[in-house]
């Protein structure tokens, strides 16, 4: 079948009942009721601290054909995610769904136990390095469901993926089970997507570095939640967790796009007092704060409220009084873990809250304005963030087609050109996130505005900025490296990319 | 002329640029390109017929190329091409 | 009148990098100076001019296009301009000028060019270094060697050693041959150009200097990084004023040429043709302005 973007979805995908092709970034009408985590009984006194981890997967009744989750604010400092399958594959447990929140290469470790089957699904992100490739080249019995952070928590609450055992990392743990990010030598900030797992898994297991004293304050994940605790030496490296405050780049080309993005915010009519944003992580779109921040001094103007993944120049935003409060579900780097720690402005925020189409509205709804990344576009504005230009896997869907559905102002920054190889395509490898919610791309030899736009287009014309049609945009880009030979593939189905509202945008199909 | 007298060397390794390598070839034995690159599949046929295009404007006919790209753009393949060639006859 | 050719940020791209050279049109530069001099090894001349004249040939820059080639009295200088001039630059910037003669063998080597290869003769310009203490007493007849002369430009590093000082924050160093450099210039009705700030991270520093050059009467600042070149377009973008004033100025200027009038005058004050030519270049550069 095609869906309304073009694309061909297979009839039959190995893994999925139904299949529904996506229709439009609101057309699917949600059925049903959220599910909920099974009742149980605490009995007063009891102890939830187990030995360890093969003590809980025992605890938790892991069985073959079950799903386990994880959440990725570890990021590359992770040692829970290899460590439990390491565990399990111990225990001769086999054929487990892995459904963590996305994938770092730090997880490459685990490759051997997708080999031998120890693991034969993966529902996540997405992956990068030598993960990336083995999910590419098809080796696991179904294909990889690829999920935005909204489209997670969505098909959580929804029961689509239901979650046995879902392993949490805590940085600080009590002995009755509260937890925070913020706490302990391996910190990492909000546990935004772990909040999720917790509230809708059949079984939480927490494992901690740091146990201490009950109650702990502040708690992210509440006791109620949390069925069993097991003490480890270590649970992640904190110098993979969060590097010293990410710096705004020097890359004179990022800086360009960056002034082009500030510029762009600045002349859509969304720059004004109360306005809300949300900066990626990426070279381009960080810099763009510093821009921004330029401007919003320079004009008096104050926002409501920040977004991220938080990142030291969002930081020092919230600090100098230009936003109210800042939302977090994720942070990347120390001064982003102290500023949630100490800044009662700084807000904890579940991937739901974050992000999630089924629910009562998450933040995104109320965005004016994204700066996010793209590895390519294509000439209807649709974006790719998931495979690079020889078709592997090696990137996330991330939050980005939740926010460029939610904001008023989508942007995509990237650069026209990496290295001989074009950025805007006549079609995208594959789409992630679709044009019909892209607002605008920009590159450092020019802005394209999507034709939907036309009130968009009527305050950027007459400015300074480089505004262009996205057809101008790729002959630019083909003029100087010439037009790109097709990837070719093979009809297997190696990942399927949901839509937020969990139908089917798009299938990686192995290269060949 | 049809062959180059001696080994020579053009461009470099830094991203946008193409290290060229020239050696001589026997009589008959004609153009003979290894190329690495990052865009090999979908550039890897456009950035050859540049190395072979330069080398037949110079009239030469028996040349090993090893060419190790790092996304140079043709004008950039042919001015390094050229360089090369200019030493490996001078 | 002539139309003005804005030089304020003229930005050198060393000429043997392929990716600076792919990029360099993007980032605002009034000019772009392709270098074959200081920044390419004396192993690599060859390859800066083959990598500089496809550049030229085959991409698209939204600006000029200047070149830098070796001093004429090396034996790269010559080299540089014979691989290069058929790329048709649209300027040839010439090293540590110090003679009218450094000019002329250039400029008749561009006339040749120029012919064999169908170029409209004279549309190559020229520009001129001056580098050192002779250059400077020699400046007037270096900028009035050809009529292919537009700028003067000092190049500070190489004047300070010949000079027998060093740098200082202050600048008083290049003080007299900055201002001697902008007198010889505008003697000969050409524009003056001052030498790259070459400390990048020294932002305070870059505007202060430029601040200075500016209230000197220099047209416009030679850099080497990509940021400093709104810095300098800003510094010389006029202020609200002074283009509410030249805009009167041309306006009084209209009216004169349609009453067939020789007398311009406004408020009663007369003004002549310098004033008029000093707005058209006020309201030139406020045009060029970003916001």
């Amino acid at each position: 079948m095609i869906n309304s973007i073009g694309r061909i979805i297979p009839d039959q995908i190995k893994g999925i009942e139904t299949i529904k092709p996506y229709q439009g970034p609101f057309a699917l009408q949600p059925q049903g009721r959220s599910v909920g985590r099974k009742l149980g009984v605490n009995i007063p006194k009891s102890n939830k601290l187990l030995k360890s981890i093969e003590d809980a997967i025992d605890a938790a009744g892991l069985k073959d054909g079950m799903t386990i989750s994880f959440h990725h604010h570890f990021r590359n400092g992770d040692y829970i995610l290899n460590k439990v399958v390491e565990t399990i594959a111990k225990k001769k447990i086999k054929n487990i769904t892995l459904a963590p929140s996305s994938l770092n290469t730090v997880n490459e470790s685990i490759l051997p136990y997708l080999e031998q089957g120890v693991i034969s699904a993966i529902e996540t992100s997405g992956a990068r390095g030598e993960l990336g490739k083995f999910l590419t080249y098809g080796k696991l019995a179904k294909p990889t469901i690829i999920r935005s952070h909204g489209g997670r928590a969505r098909a959580i609450e929804s029961g689509e993926l239901h979650i046995d055992v879902a392993f949490i990392g805590a940085a600080c743990c009590d002995s009755f089970g509260n937890i925070n990010g913020v706490n302990g030598p391996s910190a990492c900030g909000s546990m935004g997507y772990a909040m999720v797992d917790a509230e809708y898994a059949d079984t939480v297991i927490a494992l901690t570095d740091n146990l201490v004293p009950h109650p702990i304050f502040p708690i992210s994940i509440p006791q109620t939640q949390v069925d069993y605790i097991v003490e480890l030496p270590s649970i992640g490296d904190p110098k993979g967790i969060a590097s010293g405050a990410l710096r705004i780049s020097r890359n004179p080309r990022e800086l360009l796009i960056a002034e082009f993005a500030a510029g762009v915010i600045e002349y859509s009519g969304y720059l004004k007092n109360g306005y809300s944003l949300q900066l990626g992580s990426g070279g381009a779109s960080l810099a763009a704060a510093r821009f921004i921040k330029e401007k919003m001094i320079a004009q008096k103007i104050k926002g409501s409220f920040g977004v991220g993944g938080v990142t030291a120049p969002f930081i020092e935003m919230l600090e100098e009084g230009l936003f109210e409060v800042l939302f977090d579900v994720q942070d990347f780097d120390i001064p982003s873990i102290e500023s949630i720690k100490n800044n009662p402005r700084h807000l904890e925020m579940s991937a739901s809250y974050y992000a999630n189409p089924h629910n009562g509205g998450p933040i995104v709804n109320n965005l004016d304005v994204v700066i996010l990344s793209a590895t390519e576009v294509d000439v209807d504005f649709n974006v790719n963030v998931i495979t690079d230009s020889n078709g592997e896997i090696m990137g996330a869907s991330g939050g980005h087609c939740d926010t460029a559905a939610g904001a008023n102002l989508s942007i995509v920054v990237a650069p026209l050109l990496r290295g001989r190889l074009p950025m805007v395509l006549d079609k995208v490898n594959t789409v992630v996130t679709p044009g019909e919610t892209v607002d605008v791309i920009i590159t450092e030899r020019g802005i394209a505005v999507n034709p939907r736009r036309a009130d968009l287009m009527d305050n950027l014309k007459n400015t300074w900025l480089p505004v262009m049609s996205i057809e101008e945009m790729q002959k630019m880009a083909y003029d100087l490296t010439g037009k790109p030979k097709e990837i070719e593939v093979s009809d297997d189905v190696v990942a399927v990319v949901e839509y937020r509202d969990g139908s089917i945008i798009d299938v990686v199909r192995r290269p060949l | 002329m049809k062959s180059i007298k001696q080994v020579a060397q053009a461009g470099t390794l830094e991203s946008s640029d193409i290290m060229i390598t020239l050696s001589p070839a026997d009589a008959g034995s004609g153009i003979e390109i290894e190329l690495i690159s990052p865009v090999l599949k979908q550039f890897g046929d456009e950035i050859k017929a540049v190395i072979r295009q330069t080398l037949l404007e110079w009239n030469l006919e028996d040349v090993k190329v090893h060419a190790n790209d790092k996304g140079a753009l043709d004008c950039t393949i042919e001015a390094r091409m050229t360089t090369a060639i200019e030493r490996a006859i001078r | 009148m002539e139309k003005l050719t804005m030089r304020r940020a003229m930005m050198f791209m060393p000429g043997n990098n392929p990716a600076m050279l792919q990029n360099a049109g993007i980032y605002g530069a009034d000019t772009v100076i392709f270098d074959m001099e200081d920044s390419v090894a004396i192993s690599e001349k060859d390859s800066a001019r083959r990598l500089v004249h496809n550049a030229i040939k085959r991409l698209k820059y939204p600006c000029e296009v200047a070149i830098r080639i070796n001093h004429i009295q090396t034996p790269y200088g010559l080299d540089d301009l014979k691989v290069v001039l058929p790329a048709r630059p649209d300027l040839v910037r010439l090293p540590k000028a110090e003679t009218a003669k450094d000019i002329q063998i250039v400029d008749e080597i561009i006339s040749e060019a120029e012919e064999k290869n169908g170029f409209v003769p004279g549309s190559i310009k020229m520009m001129a270094a001056i580098e050192t203490a002779k250059g400077l007493m020699n400046a007037y007849e270096v900028a009035t060697a050809s009529p292919r002369m537009v700028a003067l430009a000092i190049g500070g590093e190489d004047f300070i050693a010949d000079l027998k000082t060093s740098r200082t924050s202050h600048g008083n160093e290049l003080f007299v041959p900055r201002g001697q450099l902008v007198l010889a210039a505008r003697a000969a009705g050409i524009q003056a150009i001052d030498s790259v700030y070459t400390d990048i991270n020294n932002e305070q520093g870059f505007i202060e200097e430029t601040i200075r050059i500016k209230e000197m009467g220099f047209d416009g600042k030679s850099v080497v990084n990509p940021k400093q070149i709104r810095l300098v377009q800003e510094i010389f973008a006029p202020t609200e004023k002074e283009i509410a004033h030249a805009e009167r100025v041309i306006a009084a200027y209209q009216d004169a040429l349609a009453r067939n009038s020789g007398v311009i005058a406004i408020d009663g004050k007369m003004i002549d043709t310098p004033i008029v030519t000093r707005a058209e270049r006020v309201l030139a550069y406020a045009a060029a302005v970003r916001k």
